[in-house]
């Protein structure tokens, strides 16, 4: 089993059908296909070979206008995503408001692994308050579950895919159990020049968590503990573990890693799952509907070749949708299904995303040294103001982290640009040695937080527009509330005082308000839509992504958060996605699917 | 340059002065085709891309001379690095503004016209065109510009700052540049060590 044709495809019998190929479809199809389950995973975009496709090494200088960022590459040339960004050509999504601050921006690739092949890598937990914010604050949504449903699967998705960081037992910021995380990697000067001079205002600076191998796996270890019992899914784990080399602490992970340092779906989910012969992928293949059976359940797929625009049917005991947050969603609408409780579309969230930086002198001309690391993000600032939130003392009911970086990373078209607020503006000599002078000098630090479900943004079908597929596209509502605005600029506020700290310096104040603040969909941290729930009337799923309306379709995707916390959402989406599969297995081997 | 080339874009650049206005004229280059496409959503990331590679260079021969003796003034040769022409700035500046993107074309705004008033500004003072200036008078112009500060040469100067970091950027990109700049990373490493103890002990971390 393997890459087939829809051809193919049609002539054969599954028992689960995955949609999407990315963090969730990824981890779901692995978590199946090493149990013995017979899964055919559909995935939009085109194959994507990482190991011959990955721009390894190469500088700026090899890139059409220096590697920037362009409507055909939104992060620049080097960035793993293949036809995708916020705009897709073909694709549309359309906006309810014209307003600006109420525009929703929706990033989508169309490519094998989706976009977990450019992420950040940055793997964070949930803590025990994001799992019931609101019992604590009286906004939101409580999940129906605890953080100790889903901290063994936390653990094992770890183990898999490498996660470095540290246990630092601060509040709301939970350890991994000990020998699960890789060693944080060595901090860069302005690193600790930050932990130093933030320390001072009683901010904590900690090692990030990212889902980068500082040292390779332990292929004898792991495979034992997250496959007890199953030899053959142990044995081939363990070789897959021997193929990921550790990080080679050059090229920046945007690009996907073709020696899979990293974690990519393509590289680290998809290989052992086709190894083991379980799992058969049909690339191009743009979902647009569940099927119905006659008893209600879910009865397959409708896809359409992208290539041929042929329409195909496929049947299988279970559908699972990991499409993404939002194509679910879409999926959802088009299939007409799973939506008694009229939620599906509704209490759609995005990440909280401001940001502000600064130059700092103490960080001019210092000895020249290697400082690329692994790629940006080795230390972060988790949010520490729990208690004076919880007392109403901020104006803001959730918290946000920092991720920040500096140093002299591979120079690109902004790295001398723009000095004239230092130095007035000069050319020749003097600009040389400015150049030299302030590379590597600033600090930049963007604040993620959470953001709060509200009533005033969802998706729903626009009544007119479709794709070029002929598929009806979603439509988006979208508003901040004051918890987020003030957040933003709380964010702005705090970076400033850590700038002016280190004894930094910045062109312009902070603007604070409803200008800090990015716009939805900006930070591509998208979830929400089919929320899970205890009950069919208030959410879409259960707490294992399956419909209350239908019982053989699954959402493993980010659709079912029904809170965002700050901590960026992939880990928690394969979290998800193990226990959902688990319980899948489960109601399989009962014969109640 | 030759004498007749000289004369035609010196005059070109005289027009654009007389009528106020800075304006791309055909002196400078050639139109970006209409619908011109980009490197599309897909691009190989493994071949070799080269300036006039996937769209084509549109300077004139003339403004590439232009381009050539203002992206040296900015970085001249020195100890460390040679100048900004000597490492392909003036392909990558041509690549830069005959792009098809939005912001490409915006900056092509700023710099054709901007290349015809440092011709015709060195025309106005010295009778000579931009490259064949002496150094002396090449800074007297560039001085006045280099800064926002004198109201009389607020467009140059908008000019000025984008021209410099076009030239900063595809300078410091290249190998010389990078090293020039004290970059030393894209190393492939079996550790990463942090900073050295020096570096930590200067800003004070040990």
């Amino acid at each position: 089993m393997s890459f087939i044709s829809s051809a193919e495809a049609d002539r054969n019998t599954y028992d689960v059908i995955v949609v999407g190929s990315g963090a969730a479809g990824g981890q779901t199809a692995y978590t199946l296909a090493m149990e013995g389950v017979r899964v055919l995973m559909l995935e939009a975009g085109r194959h994507y070979e990482p190991a011959s496709e990955t721009p390894m090494m190469q500088t700026n200088a090899e890139a059409p206008l220096r590697g920037s960022g362009t409507p055909d590459k939104p992060f620049g040339f080097w960035d793993a995503t293949i036809d995708g960004g916020w705009q897709v050509p073909g694709e549309p999504y359309t906006s309810a408001s014209s307003d600006p601050a109420r525009q929703f921006y929706w990033w989508r690739a169309r490519m094998l692994g989706g976009r977990t092949n450019h992420w950040g890598r940055i793997s964070l937990r949930n803590g025990p308050y994001d799992f019931k914010p609101h019992t604590r604050d009286g906004l939101g949504f409580d999940w129906p579950m605890d953080y100790q449903d889903i901290a063994p699967y936390y653990d094992k998705v770890e183990m898999l895919i490498g996660v470095y960081g540290s246990n630092e037992g601060l509040e709301n910021t939970p350890n991994s159990s000990p020998g699960v995380l890789q060693p944080a990697p060595k901090p860069r000067v302005s690193d600790l020049l930050v932990q130093q001079r933030a320390r001072k205002l009683g901010i904590p600076v900690i090692p990030f968590h990212r889902a980068v191998l500082t040292e390779r796996l332990d292929h004898v270890r792991i495979p034992k503990l997250l496959h007890p019992g199953n030899e053959k899914a142990q044995k081939i784990l363990a070789a897959d573990m021997q193929k990921r080399s550790a990080c080679i602490w050059a090229t920046p992970c945007g690009r996907g890693c073709s020696i899979r340092a990293n974690y990519q779906s393509t590289t680290v989910h998809l290989p052992p799952a086709l190894d083991t012969g379980n799992l058969d992928i049909v690339t191009d293949a743009m979902v647009r509907a569940v099927t119905k059976r006659k008893d209600g359940r879910a009865e397959g797929v409708i896809y359409i070749d992208r290539k041929t625009g042929a329409e195909h049917r496929v049947k299988a005991r279970v559908v699972v949708l990991a499409a993404s947050a939002l194509e679910s969603v879409r999926i959802l609408l088009n299939s007409g299904v799973a939506n008694s409780s009229g939620r599906v579309g509704k209490y759609i969230m995005d990440t909280v995303g401001a940001g502000f930086g600064g130059q700092i002198p103490l960080l001019e001309n210092l000895p020249l040294h290697n400082e690329d690391g692994a790629d940006f993000g080795h230390m972060y600032v988790p949010w520490w103001l729990y208690k004076e939130q919880l007392a109403g003392k901020l104006g803001f009911a959730r918290g946000y982290h920092f991720e920040f970086g500096g140093g002299r990373l591979m120079p690109n078209m902004g790295t001398a640009a723009g000095l004239e607020w230092l130095n007035g503006g000069n050319y020749g000599p003097r600009f040389k040695e400015d150049a030299r002078r302030y590379y590597g000098s600033f600090v930049y630090f963007s604040g993620r937080g959470e953001m709060i479900p509200n009533e005033d943004c969802y998706a729903e079908l626009d009544p007119a527009v479709k794709d070029r597929f002929g598929i009806p596209v979603l439509r988006f509502h979208w508003k901040w509330s004051e918890h987020e605005t003030r957040q933003a600029a709380h964010v702005e506020k705090t970076a400033a005082d850590i700038i002016e700290a280190m004894g930094g310096r910045f062109g312009k104040a902070p603007q604070g308000g409803d200008k800090a603040i990015k716009q939805g969909g900006i930070i591509i941290h998208e979830v929400g839509g089919a929320i899970m729930g205890t009950d069919a009337k208030s959410s879409v799923t259960n707490s294992y992504g399956q419909c209350w309306d239908m019982k053989n379709l699954f959402i493993t995707d980010g659709a079912t958060l029904c809170s965002n916390a700050d901590k960026n959402p992939t880990l928690t989406i394969m979290a998800l996605a193990w226990r959902a599969s688990d319980h899948m297995l489960s109601l399989m081997k009962r014969k109640e699917l | 340059m030759d004498r007749r080339t000289s004369i035609k874009w010196m005059m070109a650049a005289a027009a654009a002065m007389q009528s106020l206005q800075l304006q791309a004229g055909d002196a400078a280059a050639r139109d970006v085709a209409p619908n011109q496409a980009g490197y599309g959503t897909d691009p190989n990331l493994v071949k070799e891309w080269k300036p006039g590679g996937p769209w084509p260079l549109t300077l004139s021969d003339a403004a590439r001379l232009t381009t050539a003796a203002l992206c040296d003034l900015i970085i001249p040769a020195d100890a460390l690095s040679p100048s900004a022409s000597a490492v392909g700035v003036v392909d990558f500046i041509d690549e830069w503004i005959s792009a098809p993107y939005p912001n490409q074309r915006a900056d092509r705004e700023i710099v054709l016209p901007g290349l015809l008033w440092i011709e015709a500004e060195a025309l106005k003072r010295f009778g000579k065109a931009f490259p064949a200036l002496a150094e002396a008078q090449k800074t007297a112009i560039a001085d006045d510009i280099c800064t926002t500060s004198k109201p009389e040469f607020t467009t140059a100067a908008k000019f000025f700052a984008k021209f410099r970091d076009l030239t900063a950027g595809g300078f410091y990109t290249t190998p010389v540049g990078m090293s020039d700049i004290g970059y030393r990373g894209n190393v492939a490493l079996d550790r990463f060590d942090g900073p050295p103890l020096e570096v930590l002990k200067r800003a004070g971390l040990a």
